[in-house]
């Protein structure tokens, strides 16, 4: 067995030997995917402009939150420490709902696995939405595949180089703007315009511009489908998650073999033996963005975008055959009609897909819940440590505790904070003269978090053991609103 | 090193050989990729223009200092006085307004407990405790009881000229070796060690003898009625809190060997503002008066 580069042929060689040789690694071969129009190729159009729209128009949607407030509808406000979305504020504290959100995304990427395999790779992810985008640029500027074969091969001439030129440019321009999209997301997108405009920005919106830029450029325009294959872990994750009902891009060996040309089906059939309906034409590898024979079988690098479908029904209205001779379909129904069974119909309600909307569901709506009735105030209290208690002079006990009171509200809150569970303690705010069993006034800027240093005293003669489980309670002054946190009293 | 003349295909795998050969085991020549030597050259060619331009070679005496003058000294002290010219409105405010004026302003004294907080930790910390809480001879900053006064001047008073330091301005007054000098002896100083304890205890035991050691003896400082006195630094005997321990025994190692620590005089040590700062954040720690 040799690990040196040999020859492009994937297959394993002829196990003349007997054994087994083939090649570990295999160099690049260039992929010239070729256009085709069609059922698929029309929702990957409509996919790819919804996408696009929405990543990069997003940050100029306006949202009105009231003055002082940002404007912008979504908007990561690292500064500050805020997420806007639309309506929804996440304060850092919250960013559980985003762990959420991933788990959202996981279980619905199942889901989409289970339904129909790596749709979401060949509809969805931005890898595939870009190099689909690049690939027109580069059919539109060099010519669909044959024109770019052919100048592959030949010398550069002064209009090829230029074709080039303009070709690159076109990628550079968009991989720019992917840039400059992303960074529209972390400030006031019109303002940040007019700031990169004028070199005003700040140096991380033009390192993270330059960093997206050639990450987009680099992708798109040369790695490709050695993303699919080589750096992303979802081919091989989803291979674990799949299963036999899961609609897959396939080819009906049945119907297709075996193959020959139309003249010969022909002749074949008119003299009732099998022909096939496959051609041969290998319009189905010749447009296919990851360079897979899906007459093969099942593939690796097949990412489920469906052109090759598209591809093949076109020849078959050509020849006058059926359409489908490349279609979703099941590894089940490939096993059946190999056995000669009938086709089952595809099946989308089973127990593994009920499991996951079960599970998305339960997820959404516990977030949505949890976000429906979040209250409209934070409490946090730390008890200091160093020193965990103090000896005052009359012999009474004192422990300090900060105490964080976050206000997310736009305006200004009266609050009264007490103390339960240590009825002969007083609690008191410090630099505050006033303080009690009813409790100390506290009154709560807009938008902000108010620090306070509260200071608990329990008298000489209160006989407190080492530690008392107390609760700090703070309740809105007019809304009545409680939040109650748990922490103890620590004695000597 | 290479010999050329050995050169020849592998008939296994069809690539050519380097030439080199052991035992029959021929070398394949399958060079590194051209990116990447290139990526190693322009690192290469990179580094030079980092001897050039940053100290990279040691030589006795020091490394080459590189063209653009860099060092992380000078970039320390760039930063710093950024630092400080961040702080610097601060600063000034700390130094033109008065320690109650400061206490008052929310902003200011917000600043100034930051600022002391950190001065605290650099200066303060090894004797009183990283948060004030300080330890046995070491007074707590965080507890209600001050030998020298705990409000903000005297605070202030006490961190600029220190106690039994040398400073003129210094709060003297020392805890005398009543025992070791042999003006007391043993029975005199367990008969006061007795009636002092009694002042924070409730005891049922006859302290009459103590106590009239204590009136002949220790009224000067700590008073008749032994609350102490700020002015020479005598602590009230009658509270629960005790510097250097309050159980029998600490007070009659107290009373024969004495007691006099030394608090330094920062006022030739730091600036004026960094001292109101300290003082704003000592009084804040919750035991200010």
């Amino acid at each position: 067995m040799s690990a040196i580069p040999q020859s492009g042929d994937k297959k394993p060689a002829p196990a003349a030997s007997g054994s087994e040789e083939f090649a570990l690694y295999e160099s690049r071969k260039q992929i010239y995917p070729q256009s085709v129009s069609g059922r698929f190729r029309n929702i990957k159009w409509i996919l790819l402009a919804v996408g696009m729209a929405v990543y990069y128009f997003l940050p100029f949607a306006r949202w009105s939150r009231g003055p002082d407030l940002p404007s912008q509808a979504v908007l990561v406000d690292l500064t500050n420490g805020r997420f806007y979305f639309f309506g929804i504020e996440i304060w850092p504290q919250e960013v559980y709902y985003f762990t959420g959100l991933l788990i959202l995304a996981a279980f619905t990427l199942f889901l989409m696995n289970a339904v129909a395999g790596r749709i979401w790779c060949g509809y969805l992810c931005p890898q595939t939405v870009w190099t689909d985008l690049f690939l027109l640029i580069e059919r539109w500027t060099q010519g669909d595949r044959r024109d770019r074969l052919k100048k592959a091969k030949q010398p550069w001439t002064l209009e090829t180089i230029a074709e080039a030129i303009l070709k690159h440019s076109l990628w550079l321009m968009i991989a720019w703007w992917t840039g400059g999209a992303w960074v529209l997301y972390f400030a006031d997108a019109p303002t940040l315009v007019k700031q990169l405009a004028t070199f005003q920005a700040p140096t991380t919106a033009y390192v993270w511009i330059i960093i997206l830029t050639s990450t987009t450029y680099l992708l798109a325009g040369f790695a490709r489908e050695q993303v699919c294959l080589y750096m992303c872990p979802w081919p091989r994750i989803q291979a674990a998650l799949t299963d036999e009902y899961a609609l897959n891009v396939t080819y009906r060996v049945d119907r297709g073999e075996p193959r020959g040309s139309v003249k010969k089906a022909k002749v074949l059939r008119e003299a009732g033996k099998p022909a096939g309906d496959c051609v041969d034409c290998n319009q189905c590898v010749a447009v296919c963005p990851t360079g897979v024979d899906i007459r093969n079988g099942l593939d690796m690098g097949c990412i489920q975008c469906g052109l090759c479908i598209d591809a093949c029904d076109n020849v078959m209205r050509k020849i006058n055959r059926p359409t489908g001779l490349i279609g979703y379909d099941t590894d089940i129904n490939v096993q059946r009609r190999a056995e000669g069974l009938p086709a089952l119909k595809a099946r989308i309600v089973r127990p593994r897909t009920i499991i996951y909307v079960v599970l998305i569901l339960a997820v959404a709506s516990a977030m949505g819940f949890k976000l429906a009735t979040r209250g409209s105030l934070g409490v946090d209290v730390m008890h200091d440590r160093n020193p965990i208690f103090i000896n005052l002079s009359d012999g009474s006990v004192r422990n300090v505790y900060t105490v964080r009171i976050l206000n997310p509200k736009g305006y200004e809150r009266e609050f009264n904070l007490s103390l339960a569970g240590l009825p002969q303690a007083r609690l008191s705010v410090m630099d505050e003269p006033v303080g009690g069993p009813a409790g100390v006034p506290i009154v709560a800027p807009p938008n902000q978090t108010l620090e306070l240093r509260v200071t608990v005293t329990a008298p000489p003669d209160a006989h407190l053991p080492q530690s008392t489980p107390i609760q700090m309670v703070l309740t809105d002054a007019k809304t009545g609103e409680t939040v109650k946190k748990n922490d103890y009293f620590k004695a000597p | 090193m290479v010999d050329h003349t050995h050169q020849d295909i592998d008939a296994a795998t069809g690539t050519a050989t380097t030439g080199h050969e052991w035992d029959g085991i021929k070398e394949l020549n399958t060079p590194l990729p051209k990116w990447w030597l290139y990526v190693l050259y322009a690192t290469m060619v990179w580094a030079v223009g980092y001897w050039f331009l940053y100290p990279a070679i040691p030589l006795p005496g020091g490394a080459t200092p590189g063209i653009l003058g860099w060092s992380s000294r000078g970039a320390v002290t760039i930063d710093l006085k950024e630092l400080q010219a961040q702080r610097a409105p601060m600063v000034a405010q700390l130094n033109k307004d008065s320690l109650q004026q400061i206490a008052a302003d929310p902003k200011l004294a917000q600043f100034a407990r930051a600022y002391g907080h950190s001065a605290f930790g650099v200066n303060c910390a090894p004797c009183h405790g990283s948060n004030g809480q300080g330890s046995k001879g070491y007074p707590n900053l965080t507890a209600d009881r001050w030998l020298w006064g705990g409000t903000l001047d005297e605070i202030s008073a006490t961190i600029t000229h220190g106690a039994r330091y040398g400073d003129p301005d210094g709060h003297q007054g020392d805890m005398p070796a009543w025992g070791a000098s042999g003006i007391l002896n043993k029975q005199q100083i367990d008969d006061v060690a007795n009636y002092v304890y009694s002042l924070s205890h409730k005891t049922t035991a006859d302290v009459s003898a103590g106590k009239k050691v204590f009136m002949d003896n220790c009224t000067p400082c700590h008073g008749e009625n032994a609350k102490g006195n700020i002015q020479m630094g005598a602590p009230n005997l009658t509270t629960k809190i005790w510097l250097y321990g309050g159980d029998k025994a600490d007070l009659i190692q107290t009373i024969t060997n004495g007691r006099g620590g030394h608090m330094p005089a920062w006022g030739s040590k730091l600036d004026p503002a960094t001292i109101k700062a300290l003082t704003v954040y000592v009084h804040s720690l919750g035991g200010g008066q």
